[in-house]
């Protein structure tokens, strides 16, 4: 279904790649690509993990407007990242190795994602309006608890914290790219395999039911996909609450279709496009004049009001 | 067969089910009838795993509700949502091709995609097969997932009040064909009706419940009394015996 769609997006990606690497390379392109590369490959990851996660978030909770940063997973990882930073102290904190923190944060996250999340799909499926609330107030909650903890810290702890919980996609955190990847290309090579399970998931839980698919274990796992997912992106370059809803309001729209076998490839390259696309004319257009990260929740903020008028219309 | 033993089911300390305890063999169909909150959706529920046993156990032939695979499980039971909300994204041919998922879990074979093709055709919707769910009618849609059910070719399939909503022309067929599927398939189908009459019309077996016990079982004309409209419903519409079967005068 729609292979020339996927195919142009994929040119669409491969051309934005190359004009992020090569254009405007002043003094040794070898540094310049090795630079620009691990910054690259670093938007790659995190638009495939934020775009995989929003569409199988919205699968299993059977809407188009809530996504996990919606529902606060990041806000919950960085109250996960601050309460470390407060009981360990900053100096032990920056002490540790920052892949095996990047592990310890994102075990973490799974579980406090599956009983958190976990709970409130099962009791809100049916009441988009609930779920939407309560997830809005959880993640009010969840960022409230880590701001009063971050005014309670230390200045200089604070600052440690800080640098760990802004969006800088031209600033990704590089030196984690390898634990990151490696969390990241599992996570999606299972989101992968779960494509057809999530076809089923998707038409509510009496048929999957009926068809074998119990969408309580189906929700849990995929619940762990999504917690590594947003734990890896949101430690490389911080929270962004509307771009997995951007990105996947645009799969959708370019992509008709129930099946995740398209819709995960697809939204993975809708968001390279936009980031990798939008980082490179900030960059080299633009010359930084405006974060990126503004630019994304800008829109995406505009596509989640459209999406909620329109739902509350119908 | 499916069996129920000693199955009781509680929310918050207030029974629901209270020691219900049922056989139902292979072939025709079971009507469950009873007023409302007698737990007739519940009976039902549980016997589709929708609902987590509290109490009791349920075996779908050799299989155990709650211990066995469920897609073991999948192959001998469906269960017929009453509506789901349509997606613009499905065409009839996708919805009935779910049918054949606890088969081949993704990837259909020849076999499996001539079988839908032939549900589609016994089903009367070849015609709006490329048709996207949404803009069919309340009747067709409800015809669709009949179709993709029988595509999941389960001994057993059950419905929980799927005359909801829909209108008499509509109601009729689904039960026509229902009738048609225990006949000529050997399908069993158990069914919470809320229309005694409809009851009496098509089951050849009529499951009474009030308060969450099971107070009448056996053939329509045997059971629909005016003992069990004025005991059971706590009504006394009056019962006439019109064709050689008891209709209630509503």
């Amino acid at each position: 279904m729609y292979p020339r769609r996927l195919v142009l997006l994929s040119v669409l990606l491969l051309l934005c790649a190359l004009g992020y690497l090569f254009t405007d390379v002043k003094g040794s392109l070898e540094f310049a690509l090795m630079f620009r590369g691990k910054k690259l490959a670093a938007l790659l990851l995190i638009s495939a993990s934020q775009a995989v996660a929003a569409v199988m978030f919205q699968t299993i909770s059977g809407n188009r407007i809530l996504t996990p940063s919606i529902m606060g997973f990041d806000a919950l990882y960085v109250l996960i990242l601050t309460t470390a930073v407060v009981f360990l102290g900053a100096p032990t904190y920056q002490r540790l190795d920052s892949g095996l923190l990047m592990l310890a944060n994102a075990t973490l996250m799974c579980g406090a994602a599956i009983l958190l999340f976990g709970l409130l799909l099962r009791r809100g499926r049916d009441d988009l309006m609930r779920m939407l609330l309560t997830g809005v107030v959880l993640a009010v909650m969840l960022r409230s608890v880590t701001g009063l903890m971050q005014r309670v810290i230390d200045p200089n702890e604070y600052a440690v914290v800080q640098a760990a919980s802004f969006a800088r996609f031209a600033r990704a955190e590089t030196d984690l790219l390898g634990v990151s990847a490696a969390l990241c290309l599992v996570a999606l090579a299972f989101a992968w395999r779960m494509r057809h399970r999530l076809d089923v998931l998707a038409l509510g839980p009496v048929v999957s039911t009926s068809l074998g698919e119990p969408p309580l274990k189906g929700q849990r796992w995929a619940l762990l996909l999504i917690s590594v997912l947003v734990s890896v992106s949101t430690a490389l370059v911080g929270p962004v609450a509307f771009f997995g809803l951007l990105v996947s309001a645009l799969t959708y729209m370019v992509l008709p279709t129930y099946r995740h076998a398209v819709l995960l490839p697809g939204s993975a390259l809708i968001a390279g496009v936009i980031l990798v696309g939008g980082q490179w004319a900030l960059e080299r257009v633009f010359s930084f004049s405006t974060p990126l990260s503004v630019v994304v929740e800008f829109l995406g903020g505009l596509v989640f009001l459209l999406l909620l008028l329109k739902g509350l219309k119908r | 067969m499916i069996e129920v033993h000693n199955l009781t089911y509680r929310i918050a300390d207030a029974p629901i089910l209270t020691d219900i305890s049922l056989r139902v063999p292979l072939g025709g169909i079971v009507a469950l009838i009873g007023p409302n909150g007698a737990g007739k959706s519940t009976l039902l529920s549980l016997m589709a795993r929708l609902l987590p046993l509290q109490q009791g156990r349920i075996t779908v032939d050799e299989l155990t509700v709650g211990q066995s695979d469920d897609r073991e499980l999948a192959r001998r039971l469906a269960i017929l949502p009453q509506t789901m909300h349509a997606t613009s994204r499905l065409t009839v041919r996708d919805l009935v091709s779910f049918g054949r998922y606890p088969y081949h879990r993704g990837r259909p074979t020849k076999e499996d995609r001539s079988l839908v093709e032939e549900g589609l055709g016994l089903f009367e919707l070849s015609a709006m097969a490329d048709r996207s769910l949404d803009t069919l009618s309340g009747g067709q849609r409800q015809r669709a997932f009949v179709a993709m059910t029988y595509v999941q070719d389960t001994n057993y399939v059950l419905l929980d009040e799927p005359l909801n909503n829909l209108d008499l022309a509509a109601s009729r067929s689904l039960m026509v064909r229902l009738r048609e599927l225990a006949d000529a398939k050997g399908r069993t189908i158990i069914i919470v009706l809320h229309d005694i009459n409809v009851a009496t019309a098509y089951a050849d077996r009529v499951l009474v419940m009030k308060d969450g016990r099971l107070c009448g079982d056996g053939a329509p004309r045997d059971v629909v009394t005016p003992e069990l409209i004025k005991d059971v419903f706590e009504t006394d519409a009056t019962l006439r015996v019109v064709d050689g079967r008891p209709v209630v005068l509503a």
